[in-house]
């Protein structure tokens, strides 16, 4: 095992020397944090206060509208239509409502027009739309002799609660959590397999090209050589996801108090201005989340990282062993991002809406996509002998493509020239 | 004397293609073993055996009588013809960590290296790396490499290609101290003036299969063609010529000389040197007189060209 770590130790040093390496690692923090201030400044800045004339014939409906931040409702039915139409094009009003005088109210129901030069947002008509609508069932109800202060008494608002077999109590929403804790996993996985894998098969190129492989392979076993820079890859990557989280971490809080931006969720002064209902929910979801099995979760998160992980590294390093450079990858990385895409696809539109399905069941088994979709399932509770075929096939898997990849590394890395076909590759296993 | 590696019938394929069919060779310690063959002979092939890097599909192969095995790669010293190191790492640590993957303890690898960097004046490289030096400089590092860890059989392949004459001569003098030092060498190339100069023992690999193994001494003596190179002086060449004739085949040769006599290459047949010797003397003054001995640049081509 000396040996092993021995290349271990030099695969990470080398990695971690690499100036491009170094820059990434304190350059993507940066980045992801000035964007985070900007978007933030973006979302902070107040669009401007749109002014909307209301030429309000009818006299019933001016009064429901109440001006706030955004909209600034003006009285304008005493002005004459073409003045207005024309004040829109000068810009004076964002838009007109024109709401006409009918005799039979249910004539209001089409004949009210908005005019504006930009269409508006769907959600200011469906506004509109609600105000007058509520305006008129409450002139309908009353012209019915209706109370309709007994309706608004008589009005129920039922919120179920939600309640697991095993007792505890759940909030609604909570489902949101879990599929957010699961796609963080999940995603964490796919991010990590897809840039360390193509750092190590970029190593297994070097190293190729270099012809240093034939020194180092007449001294160790390839199988080992490739072990040892996976693992030193996997170390320096760790590495350098621990900085992202750290430095990300402080330039955030950073970014938070020089700037004073609202970059993350809500601040806490907003929290003590909602109502105690709010806070008491904000709790419940905090102990719900407290509740998720979190060491169970982390535990199956390094299980299924492992397994992974190392499957499609090894993928890598054989797919490097088989080619003299880069731009001969294309054609064999193609089968193995397609496998990742698609569990990504599946966790996030499937998994998150039938967490138990047929086809989140079955993807979470197979060992290609089961890292990633299986760890969106589990903060949803899987069935524990389902974990277990789950992983087991998955270290199968594992070993075989270890094997695989090992006979490809070993006849790839001698191999020189041209550019193999599948049918060669697969030739190799049997040298 | 003892063989330090015995290759016994070893046939390796690679899928259809045979690339060595029923090798064996003997190769005796303390000797520098040429291994020669055009190219895609199968000496590659047979070189990675030897190292475990790849392995047969039939045959064995013995180290120092034992079975070749992963403990005896510490044992092996190779210097492959396609040289590499890692471009971007320092001269020093990239040797120690070769050095240590040969099983070396780091204090040993150290010393050792330091032996060898102060006598070939390349101490100063240790800081710098690979890619700041030359092709011939890296080569000198390589064969640092190749040699520190002390092993018992060294695998040189084509080790001159790449030295300018003043550095391949120092290389020269180290393989043959290191043989003096009790190393085996393996030496495979295609520079026969060097396998004149330094083998002891040749083996000839063609077409996946050996044709010609021995000692340098008596493959010659296998390819030796009973002619003699004869220069004489006579007054008259015409009348000799078909006196000798009669006995002898001849044709007339060139050779570099200071007399203006005739040179000829003649073939005993089945006669003695003495017998030629004799009508030599009674038809003119020999200048010249003296047996054909096929080098083995004339041995590897009659070899492999197809006949």
């Amino acid at each position: 095992m000396g040996v092993l770590s021995l290349i271990i130790k030099r695969e990470f040093i080398s990695k971690v020397r690499n100036k491009s390496f170094i820059i990434m690692t304190f350059v993507s923090p940066l980045l992801f944090v000035a964007f985070a201030v900007l978007v933030g400044y973006l979302s902070s800045l107040r669009s401007d206060m749109k002014h909307i004339g209301i030429h309000d014939e009818s006299g019933l409906f001016f009064s429901e509208f109440k001006s706030n931040d955004l909209f600034n409702y003006t009285d304008v039915s005493l002005i004459d239509e073409k003045i207005l139409k024309d004040s829109v094009s000068l810009k004076a009003y964002e838009g007109i409502l024109f709401i006409p005088k009918f005799d039979n109210l249910k004539e209001y129901e089409n004949g009210i027009q908005y005019i504006s030069d930009e269409s508006p947002s769907l959600q200011f008509v469906s506004d509109l739309e609600k105000t007058m609508g509520n305006k008129l069932t409450r002139i309908n109800l009353t012209n019915s002799g209706i109370d309709t202060l007994k309706i608004d008494e008589a009005k129920a608002d039922i919120s179920v609660n939600l309640v697991k077999a095993s007792g505890e109590e759940t909030v609604k929403g909570l489902n949101e959590i879990k599929i957010a804790i699961g796609a963080l996993f999940g995603y964490l996985i796919m991010m990590f397999i897809i840039i360390y894998g193509n750092m190590v098969m970029r190593s297994v190129i070097e190293e190729k090209t270099n012809r240093i492989i034939e020194i180092i392979i007449s001294s160790v076993k390839p199988i080992y050589l490739m072990m040892g820079k996976i693992i030193g890859t996997t170390l320096a990557g760790i590495l350098q996801f621990s900085i992202w989280a750290i430095v990300g971490g402080i330039l955030m809080l950073i970014a938070n108090t020089v700037f004073g931006l609202n970059t993350s969720s809500p601040s806490m002064d907003m929290v003590s201005e909602m109502n105690p209902d709010l806070i008491s929910t904000i709790q419940l979801y905090l102990k719900e989340i407290a509740m998720l099995p979190i060491g169970s979760l982390i535990f199956f998160f390094l299980i299924y990282f492992i397994g992974g992980y190392f499957l499609y590294s090894s993928l890598y390093a054989a797919i490097g062993a088989a080619v003299d450079n880069e731009t001969d990858t294309q054609q064999f990385l193609f089968p193995v991002i397609a496998p990742l895409m698609l569990a990504v696809y599946i966790g996030f539109f499937t998994v998150m809406n039938e967490p138990h399905g047929t086809v989140a069941t079955i993807f979470s088994m197979i060992p290609f996509t089961s890292p990633i979709v299986m760890l969106m399932r589990i903060p949803f509770g899987v069935p524990i002998e389902q974990i277990i075929i789950s992983v087991i096939l998955l270290f199968a898997t594992f070993i075989g493509i270890v094997w695989f990849a090992a006979k490809i590394y070993r006849v790839g890395i001698l191999m020189h020239g041209k550019k193999p076909t599948w049918k060669e590759l697969l030739k190799w296993i049997k040298y | 004397m003892k063989n330090i590696l015995e290759v016994q019938n070893v046939v390796k394929k690679y899928g259809e293609k045979v690339a060595l069919n029923n090798v064996s060779l003997n190769i005796p310690q303390g000797s520098i073993f040429g291994l020669l063959g055009p190219n895609g002979a199968g000496k590659t092939s047979l070189i990675r055996i030897i190292n475990q890097i790849t392995f047969p599909d039939s045959g064995q192969i013995l180290l120092d009588g034992e079975k070749l095995s992963q403990h005896h790669i510490k044992h092996i010293g190779y210097m492959p013809e396609e040289r590499g190191l890692y471009k971007s790492m320092k001269v020093g640590e990239q040797a120690l960590y070769l050095a240590q993957l040969k099983g070396l303890s780091k204090a040993e690898a150290e010393k050792q290296l330091k032996y060898w960097f102060d006598k070939l004046e390349i101490s100063d490289w240790w800081n710098k790396k690979i890619q700041e030096l030359s092709k011939g400089m890296a080569q000198k590092i390589q064969f640092v490499v190749t040699v520190l860890h002390q092993p018992k059989l060294l695998i040189f392949d084509e080790p001159f290609s790449g030295f300018d004459p003043v550095n391949a001569n120092i290389i020269k003098d180290e393989i043959l101290e290191l043989k003096k030092k009790g190393s085996t060498i393996i030496f495979s190339t295609h520079r026969m003036e060097s396998v004149e100069e330094l083998c002891d023992e040749i083996a000839l690999i063609h077409k996946s299969n050996k044709l010609i193994d021995g000692k340098v001494v008596d493959v010659k003596k296998q390819f030796r063609t009973n002619t003699y190179q004869v220069g004489i002086l006579s007054n008259e060449p015409e009348n000799f010529k078909s006196i000798l004739a009669n006995q002898f085949d001849f044709q007339e040769t060139n050779f570099k000389s200071l007399n203006n006599e005739l040179q000829l290459n003649i073939n005993l047949g089945n006669k003695s040197s003495n017998d030629l010797m004799q009508i030599l003397i009674q038809n003119g003054e020999i200048t010249h007189f003296t047996e054909n001995i096929p080098s083995i640049n004339d041995i590897f081509i009659e070899t492999v060209s197809p006949k």
